[in-house]
């Protein structure tokens, strides 16, 4: 209470104080700006992330800091996944400029709620507890909601954007419940006071478990993992092709960090109960993810489809970190799912970034057929596109390959062989969809013949993007190691 | 029985009545009714755990505010309940199952054993504590962190609301008394040069 309580250091949280300073400002802004002068919008959300991303580096000193009464955490994993962040909305934001623009929607709001939902991912990412875990998910999850209705005149963006709200608010509401419940146990909110109340032996172990499964239920619909990936082909389907760059990007990220925080953090005492699960869940999103993107015609769906399985991948590096009691490989499994997650969101990207750059004003790339021929339209962009398939198939010397064999490497040293033989089979059989795309690109005719056209800053980041899948995968150490020091440095 | 048992026992069945009305009831105004007076039993329940501030907010924020407008909503809309209703009964077999058995495990953990009186002790408050006041400090001190995130996801909803309601519309009669003052003779009036026609032919 006030007696005894510390005014914050701000120092550690001012990225988020300047965005949510910024936000303020371009609200002002953007309401004196017309249709032509969106640009300076613009411009000013590419400022605030620079201006993130250049504070967050330059405070970044490999501390672990807790401000706002323990609510706030600063450390590297959080430095790290935040600048991260700023690049992937930066990326986002130059992919989707000119689709929005043809399609009427680069409103002022579009720039204030994707910049609200990065605040809301910052706050999860530096969360110390529950309470800014809970507020920062919900700050993400409103304005994602908002976004994919932002074509309010399109049906089937406004049913996606409902089934997300209720879908998602079911799955808040569990995870509340089972925060309720670990408070109810524990008696604290904060991540570090549980993890310390668990290694006691002061918490009820079975409030603590049932709770567990709540909170484990809560973040696999984040993450999307089967059975809670229902939301997924539809809201990636529905959602107009820019928001769905933005929801299969950066959220993850913020989901992982989610993931990581409340369990490895918060209830490692229970890693034995929660990796049992993350297991199923991991099997069951391979299984299922692969072989429903087979039936897909539509490109966004079967993207939709593949993340499942992705996140599948993810889960399998985090449910190997303990085996037994010993925790010798749990830097190792915990820098894999990282680096897979940090590997999904750069090739995340680009292949969204294709569909928005194949798009134009009045067509939507968004079926398979709309790829057919592309060697013959563009040979580049057909080549960065092949990459990006290659890479998300786990073909060697692609980004995905190294992350996949680096999942799996983690997975067969903790002793899941069985299930790592499962997960290889499946990605080959999922390798099957994205080598057809390959096969439509090169030796199918084209049925659309219109040039392609598109600004040069888009060109230029998605090559960019292309080659960086491509040299990630021969140097894959470059990530690799960040994510290591990152998350020795803040375990 | 004590007499405080006996309140907390009829305000908890009343509201669970009431809350069971809210799903059944057939008409949409009469659950958002019933919603209203589930409120009301769970301020009472708030009060008598001391927590007479959340109580009152309770009734003024959910009951004043955001039930009238919800009331307001049902009674606008033309909603029908049939057609929400079909595939009740296909739904219940697999839906029910599943509710019981979380029903039957919650109740596991929830009785008593876990969160009785016997392993959460109440705490000792004296007569005069405000719960107002402790609430306020706490949320402009150790809270003020979540407090005004908080303040942001309404910003958001706010910006939400607009960004989807709002439509300009093209047919409106609205003028600007600045474009009325700049006004041009060219604006009002055009001068079309026509050949001249000729009679006949």
């Amino acid at each position: 209470m006030l007696q005894n309580f510390v005014v914050p250091d701000l120092y550690p949280a001012a990225p988020e104080l300047f965005l949510a300073l910024m936000i303020c400002v371009i609200l002002l802004v953007d309401v004196f700006l017309g249709q032509s002068r969106r640009w300076i919008t613009s411009l000013l959300t590419m400022v605030t992330l620079i201006g993130c991303a250049a504070i967050t580096y330059l405070t970044a000193d490999g501390q672990s800091v807790l401000t706002f009464s323990n609510m706030f955490v600063d450390d590297l994993l959080a430095d790290f996944l935040k600048l991260m962040l700023y690049f992937t909305v930066m990326v986002v934001l130059v992919y989707s400029r000119d689709y929005l623009a043809a399609r009427d929607l680069e409103r002022g709001e579009f720039y204030v709620l994707v910049l609200c939902a990065t605040l809301g991912m910052m706050v999860m990412i530096s969360a110390a507890h529950l309470l800014s875990v809970y507020i920062g998910l919900e700050l993400l999850s409103l304005s994602l909601y908002a976004l994919v209705a932002i074509d309010r005149d399109s049906s089937r963006a406004t049913e996606a954007a409902m089934k997300y709200f209720i879908l998602g608010a079911l799955a808040s509401g569990l995870l509340l419940y089972g925060m309720s419940m670990v408070y109810g146990a524990t008696g604290t909110l904060e991540i570090g006071g549980i993890a310390q109340a668990i290694a006691q032996g002061t918490a009820n172990k079975t409030v603590l478990v049932f709770g567990l499964v709540f909170l484990v239920s809560g973040i696999a619909f984040k993450l999307g993992a089967v059975p809670f990936h229902m939301w997924i082909p539809d809201v990636y389907h529905g959602a107009p092709t820019a928001i769905t760059l933005f929801i299969a990007s950066a959220p993850k990220l913020a989901a992982f960090a989610m993931a990581l925080r409340l369990l490895v953090y918060g209830l490692f005492e229970l890693a034995g109960h929660w990796q049992t699960m993350l297991m199923i869940m991991a099997m069951l999103s391979i299984a299922l993810g692969n072989l429903a993107a087979i039936a897909q015609t539509n490109i966004k769906r079967m993207l939709a489809y593949s993340a499942i399985s992705h996140m599948g991948f993810m889960l399998l590096a985090l449910m190997s970190g303990v085996v037994a009691d010993d925790r010798h490989f749990m830097i190792n499994a915990y820098s894999s799912a990282m680096y897979y997650v940090v590997a999904y969101v750069l090739m995340s990207l680009g292949s969204f970034g294709m569909i928005l750059l194949l798009s134009r004003a009045g067509h939507e790339a968004e079926h398979l057929d709309d790829f057919k021929g592309l060697n013959q339209r563009s040979p580049w962009f057909a080549a960065v596109m092949m990459v990006l398939m290659f890479s998300m198939a786990g073909i060697p010397f692609f980004v995905g390959f190294f992350a996949k064999f680096s999942v799996l490497l983690a997975a067969v040293d903790a002793g899941h062989v069985a299930v790592a033989v499962f997960a290889v089979m499946f990605s080959l059989v999922g390798a099957f969809y994205y080598l057809r795309v390959v096969k439509l690109m090169y030796f199918d005719a084209p049925t659309d013949a219109q040039p392609i056209r598109a600004a040069l800053d888009m060109r230029i980041l998605l090559s960019a993007n292309g080659v960086a899948v491509a040299l990630f995968g021969i140097f894959p150490q470059a990530i690799m190691s960040l994510c290591t020091y990152a998350l020795v440095r803040s375990m | 029985m004590e007499f405080k048992t006996f309140v907390f026992y009829m305000l908890a069945t009343i509201m669970v009545l009431a809350a069971l009305r809210v799903i059944t009831a057939r008409n949409p105004v009469h659950a958002a009714l019933a919603l209203v007076l589930a409120f009301f039993n769970a301020a009472g329940i708030w009060l008598l755990l001391h927590a007479e501030f959340l109580a009152i907010a309770l009734i003024m924020v959910y009951v004043g505010a955001v039930m009238v407008l919800f009331l307001f909503v049902v009674m606008m809309l033309d909603i029908n309940v049939d057609r929400l209703r079909q595939g009740f009964w296909n739904y219940l077999p697999l839906g029910g199952l599943i509710g019981l058995l979380l029903v039957g495990e919650m109740s596991i953990v929830l009785g008593g054993g876990y969160f009785g009186l016997g392993s959460i002790a109440p705490p000792d408050i004296p007569a005069d504590h405000s719960n107002t006041k402790t609430l306020g400090r706490l949320l402009f001190t150790d809270y003020v962190y979540p407090f005004e995130l908080a303040s942001i996801v309404l910003l958001v909803g706010i910006v939400a609301a607009v960004m989807l309601t709002l439509r300009r519309r093209k047919d409106t009669k609205f003028m600007h008394p600045s474009d009325q003052v700049k006004v041009q003779r060219n604006d009002r009036i055009r001068i079309v040069s026509m050949p001249a026609e000729k009679e006949g032919d």
